[in-house]
C-alpha cells in the first residue's frame, strides 16, 4: 500500500517480476501433483461415458466407441424406481441440516469462546482440542448404541444430530474470531448500548464471514462424504445418502442373481462429486482467505 | 478401483461392530429368547393372512421384489416392507446391532446358510418347528435342508441352493484343444496346458475365498468342523482337507490361478474375455452370467464338478440363502406365512422365472425346469447338470456357529498362501488357530 506514495518506478526495480520468480522444480512438482489429482477424476469422467460392457472391454483411460454418458445419467436417475434422486435429496437434507447447523453452532461457540471470559474456559479449550484428535469413526459405535436406546436409529436424526458437532470448526471459528473481531469495536458498541445478540448479528457476523464460509465448506464436504455413520445408523435405503446408495449398487454385483451395474456406480459417483466441485469453485476465494486466517499473529 | 478399496476398509470397520455385537449378544442374552412358543398351526397362519398386517423383510436377493408383489396381490390385507439392509456381512452386522439394541428388528431376514448357525445358536432366530416347518422334510434337497437345521430345531426355510458345478468357457477350451476335466487331476493338467498355450489365460481365478475353500473341502469329504451345541472341534488336517490342499497347492505354486478377486470388475472382465476359463461355483451362477458377463454370451457351458475319484458324482453346496424369523419379531405367524409363500409355494416359481435356482425337489425335477434351454449357454439345458448336482451333495457337513467371523479373518491366514511362501496347509492351520481362539473367547468349548 505504501507503493503509491513512493512512486511506481521504484517498485518496479525492487520487486522481481512474477515471471522471474518461477521455479522449475516447483513447476515440475506442482504439475506432478496436478496430474496425480486429476487422473482419478479423468478416469471417472471417461468411464462414466461407457456402457456396462464397454467398461469391461475397453482401455480404462480412453473413451469407448459408443458414448453412453447421457443414457447412463438417465438410467442412474430412473434405475430401481428413481431411488438415486431420493438419495440425492437425502444427502442435501443431511448437508443443509447437518453442515448448516454445525456451522451455526461453531460460529456462535467460537465467537463466544474468543470474546468472552468465563470460568472453565481453559477446560473447554482442552476438551475441544482433544475432540479434534478423536476420529469420528471411533465414536460411531458408541454413538449408535446411544441413539438406539433413544430410538433414533434408522431416522434422519441419527445422521443429522452427530453431524452438528464439529470440534474442528469450533476451533477454527475461535481462532478466527480472536483477530477478525477487534475488541475495540465490541466495546464501543457496548458503550452505545447495543445488546450482545445485536452486536453478534449486526457487527460480528459480517466480520466473521470468511471464517464461516471456510467452516461451512469443511462441514459440507465432511457431511457430503459421510459414509460410516449413516452405514451404522441407517437400514432403510429410503434414508440412504448417496455414499451408501452407491455402495449398495456396487454390492449388487457380488450376490447371486444380482445385476452388475458398475456403469451406474461410476456415473452415480461422477454425479455425486459435481455439486462439491461447483461449491468449491464458487466459494474458493473465501476458502483461501479462510485458510490463511489466524496464521499471522499481530 | 477406489470403490473396491473402500469396501475392503469398510468390511474391516463393520467387522469391529459385529464383534462388539456378538460379544454382548451371545448366549444367555435371554429376555426375547425365552418367549413362549406361540401356537401357530396352519389355520393360525391362514387367520393371520386374512387379518392382515405389516411385516418387514430384510433381504438383498433381487427376485424377492416380484415375490412380494405376488404375495400382496394374493393377500391384499398384508403389507410387506422389503428392505435391502445390505448384502451379506453388512446385513448381518445391521441385524446383530438391531437385535442387540432391541429395536428395529425385521420380521424376516435373509441369512446365508453359512451364517445361519451363528444366529440359531444364540437363539436370535426362531425355531420354526411349532409353525409346521418339520412337516417340510422332503420338500427341500438335502444340502439346504441340513443347513437350516441345528440340533432338533429348524431355524430357517431354504430359499435357494448352490450345488456346485463346473462352468467353463468352451471357446477357450476348443481353441487350445483341451478336454473338459472330469477329475481334479485332469483339471490341474488342463490348467497347465491352458496357461502354457496362452500365458494370459488361467484355468480359474482365486485369491483366497473362504466360501469356495470350505465348499471344496466339503466335496473332498473333509469335515473340519464338528459342532455339538456349544462344543466345537476344528481340524483342518483330515483326509478330505488334505486331498484338496494337495491339489490346489499345485495350482498356487505353479502360478496357474489368475490373481483376480472374485466379484470385482476385473473378475467380470476376465469371465468375459477368456482370461478366466472356468468357475467352480454354485448353481445360482447362470443368472449372474446372463446379466454381468454379456460379452461372452454363447461361449460358456456347464459340466459336473470335477471329481476326486474317476466316475464319482460328489458335489457340495456353495452359497445359498435361507429366510429366518428373528426372535424379536412381533408377527411371527405372518412372517412364517410369507417365508412359506416365498420358499415353498407360488413364490418359488416367481423366483425361478427371474433366474433363481430352487432348493425344492419338486421344482428341481419339473420337466419344464430341467428342459429349459439357455441361449446364453449355447442352448444347453444346464439345469439337467445342476439338478443332478443338487442330489449328490456330500452329507455330514457343518459350519461353525461363528462362521461369519471365521470367514472374515480367512484372508489374514489362508490368504497368505496365495501371495507368499506359506503353504495352504500352514495357512489353514493358522486359520484353525484363529478360529479356536475366537471360539474360546466367545465361551465355546473348542478343541
Amino acid at each position: 500500500m505504501t507503493a503509491t506514495t513512493r512512486g511506481p518506478l521504484v517498485i518496479r526495480h525492487r520487486r522481481p517480476s512474477p515471471r522471474r520468480r518461477r521455479s522449475v522444480t516447483l513447476t515440475v512438482l506442482t504439475s506432478i501433483m496436478l496430474i496425480y489429482t486429476l487422473l482419478p477424476l479423468a478416469w471417472l469422467a471417461i468411464n462414466a461415458s461407457k456402457t456396462q460392457e464397454g467398461l469391461l472391454n475397453s482401455f480404462g483411460l480412453w473413451f469407448d466407441d459408443d458414448f453412453a454418458l447421457f443414457s447412463n445419467i438417465a438410467t442412474a436417475f430412473s434405475y430401481d424406481g428413481g431411488i438415486f434422486t431420493r438419495w440425492l435429496l437425502n444427502t442435501l437434507l443431511y448437508v443443509v441440516a447437518g453442515a448448516g447447523g454445525a456451522t451455526l453452532l461453531a460460529t456462535i461457540g467460537g465467537y463466544g469462546l474468543a470474546k468472552f471470559d468465563f470460568p472453565g474456559k481453559t477446560a473447554v479449550f482442552a476438551v475441544v482440542i482433544g475432540a479434534v484428535a478423536v476420529p469420528g469413526t471411533a465414536l460411531a459405535v458408541p454413538t449408535f448404541l446411544m441413539f438406539s436406546s433413544l430410538g433414533l436409529t434408522n431416522t434422519p436424526w441419527a445422521v443429522i444430530i452427530p453431524s452438528l458437532v464439529s470440534p474442528f470448526g469450533l476451533y477454527l471459528m475461535w481462532t478466527f474470531a480472536v483477530d477478525a473481531v477487534p475488541r475495540e469495536i465490541l466495546e464501543s458498541a457496548r458503550m452505545d448500548g447495543a445488546r450482545e445478540f445485536q452486536i453478534f448479528f449486526r457487527i460480528s457476523l459480517p466480520l466473521l464471514a470468511p471464517g464461516i464460509v471456510t467452516v461451512l465448506l469443511f462441514t459440507v464436504v465432511a457431511t457430503w462424504n459421510n459414509y460410516f455413520l449413516p452405514l451404522i445408523m441407517l437400514k432403510d435405503p429410503g434414508w440412504y445418502p448417496l455414499t451408501l446408495g452407491l455402495s449398495a449398487w456396487n454390492a449388487q454385483a457380488t450376490t447371486a442373481g444380482g445385476e452388475a451395474i458398475f456403469n451406474l456406480v461410476i456415473t452415480g459417483s461422477l454425479l455425486t462429486i459435481v455439486p462439491l466441485i461447483v461449491a468449491f469453485l464458487l466459494l474458493q476465494r473465501y476458502w483461501q482467505s479462510g485458510l490463511a486466517a489466524g496464521s499471522v499473529k499481530e | 478401483m477406489t470403490i473396491t478399496r473402500r469396501r475392503a476398509l469398510l468390511a474391516g470397520a463393520a467387522l469391529s461392530v459385529s464383534l462388539i455385537a456378538t460379544a454382548c449378544g451371545s448366549p444367555g442374552d435371554g429376555g426375547q429368547g425365552a418367549a413362549p412358543a406361540q401356537s401357530t398351526s396352519a389355520t393360525d397362519q391362514e387367520a393371520a393372512l386374512n387379518a392382515g398386517g405389516t411385516i418387514t423383510v430384510w433381504a438383498w436377493e433381487p427376485t424377492l421384489k416380484q415375490v412380494v408383489t405376488g404375495f400382496q396381490a394374493k393377500y391384499p390385507k398384508v403389507k410387506v416392507n422389503l428392505v435391502n439392509a445390505g448384502t451379506g456381512d453388512d446385513q448381518y452386522t445391521a441385524l446383530q446391532n438391531a437385535i442387540k439394541a432391541g429395536s428395529g428388528v425385521p420380521d424376516v431376514a435373509q441369512i446365508e446358510y453359512y451364517a445361519l448357525p451363528q444366529f440359531a445358536l444364540s437363539k436370535s432366530v426362531t425355531d420354526l418347528t411349532p409353525f409346521g416347518a418339520d412337516k417340510l422334510e422332503g420338500t427341500f434337497t438335502p444340502g439346504p435342508w441340513n443347513s437350516v437345521r441345528s440340533g432338533t430345531g429348524i431355524y430357517g426355510l431354504p430359499m435357494d441352493s448352490g450345488p456346485m458345478a463346473l462352468f467353463y468357457n468352451k471357446d477357450v477350451f476348443d481353441k487350445h484343444d483341451i478336454k473338459v476335466p472330469e477329475t481334479w487331476e485332469e483339471y490341474i493338467e488342463a490348467a497347465r496346458k491352458l496357461h502354457k498355450a496362452d500365458p494370459k489365460a488361467y484355468i480359474t481365478s482365486d485369491t483366497g475365498d473362504a466360501g469356495f475353500t470350505t465348499s471344496m473341502i466339503w466335496q473332498a469329504g473333509g469335515k473340519p468342523y464338528q459342532v455339538d451345541g456349544t462344543k466345537v472341534a476344528i481340524d483342518f488336517a483330515d483326509e478330505g482337507t488334505r486331498k484338496f490342499t494337495a491339489a490346489w497347492q499345485q495350482l498356487i505354486s505353479e502360478k496357474l490361478l489368475a490373481p483376480i478377486n472374485g466379484w470385482s470388475d476385473e473378475w467380470y472382465k476376465g469371465l468375459g474375455d477368456g482370461t478366466i476359463a472356468t468357475l467352480v461355483i454354485g448353481a445360482w451362477m447362470p443368472a449372474n452370467f446372463e446379466s454381468g458377463v454379456k460379452a461372452a454370451s454363447g461361449k460358456w457351458r456347464v459340466a459336473p464338478m470335477p471329481q476326486w475319484e474317476s466316475g464319482g458324482k460328489a458335489t457340495s453346496e456353495n452359497g445359498g440363502s435361507s429366510l429366518a424369523v428373528p426372535e424379536a419379531s412381533a408377527n411371527k405367524a405372518l412372517a412364517y406365512a410369507f417365508m412359506k409363500y416365498a420358499g415353498v409355494d407360488e413364490g418359488v416359481q416367481t423366483r425361478l422365472d427371474a433366474g433363481a435356482f430352487p432348493a425344492t425337489t419338486a421344482h428341481l425335477n419339473a420337466a419344464e425346469f430341467k428342459d429349459k434351454k439357455f441361449p446364453y449357454f449355447g442352448d444347453q439345458q444346464v439345469n439337467q447338470v445342476l439338478a443332478e448336482a443338487a442330489a449328490q451333495v456330500v452329507p455330514g457337513w457343518s459350519y461353525l456357529p461363528y462362521q461369519v467371523y471365521a470367514n472374515s479373518v480367512f484372508n489374514d491366514s489362508v490368504g497368505k498362501a496365495y501371495i507368499s511362501s506359506t503353504t495352504l496347509d500352514d495357512g489353514l492351520k493358522a486359520w484353525q488357530d484363529a478360529s479356536v481362539k475366537y471360539g474360546q473367547e466367545q465361551g465355546f468349548s473348542v478343541q
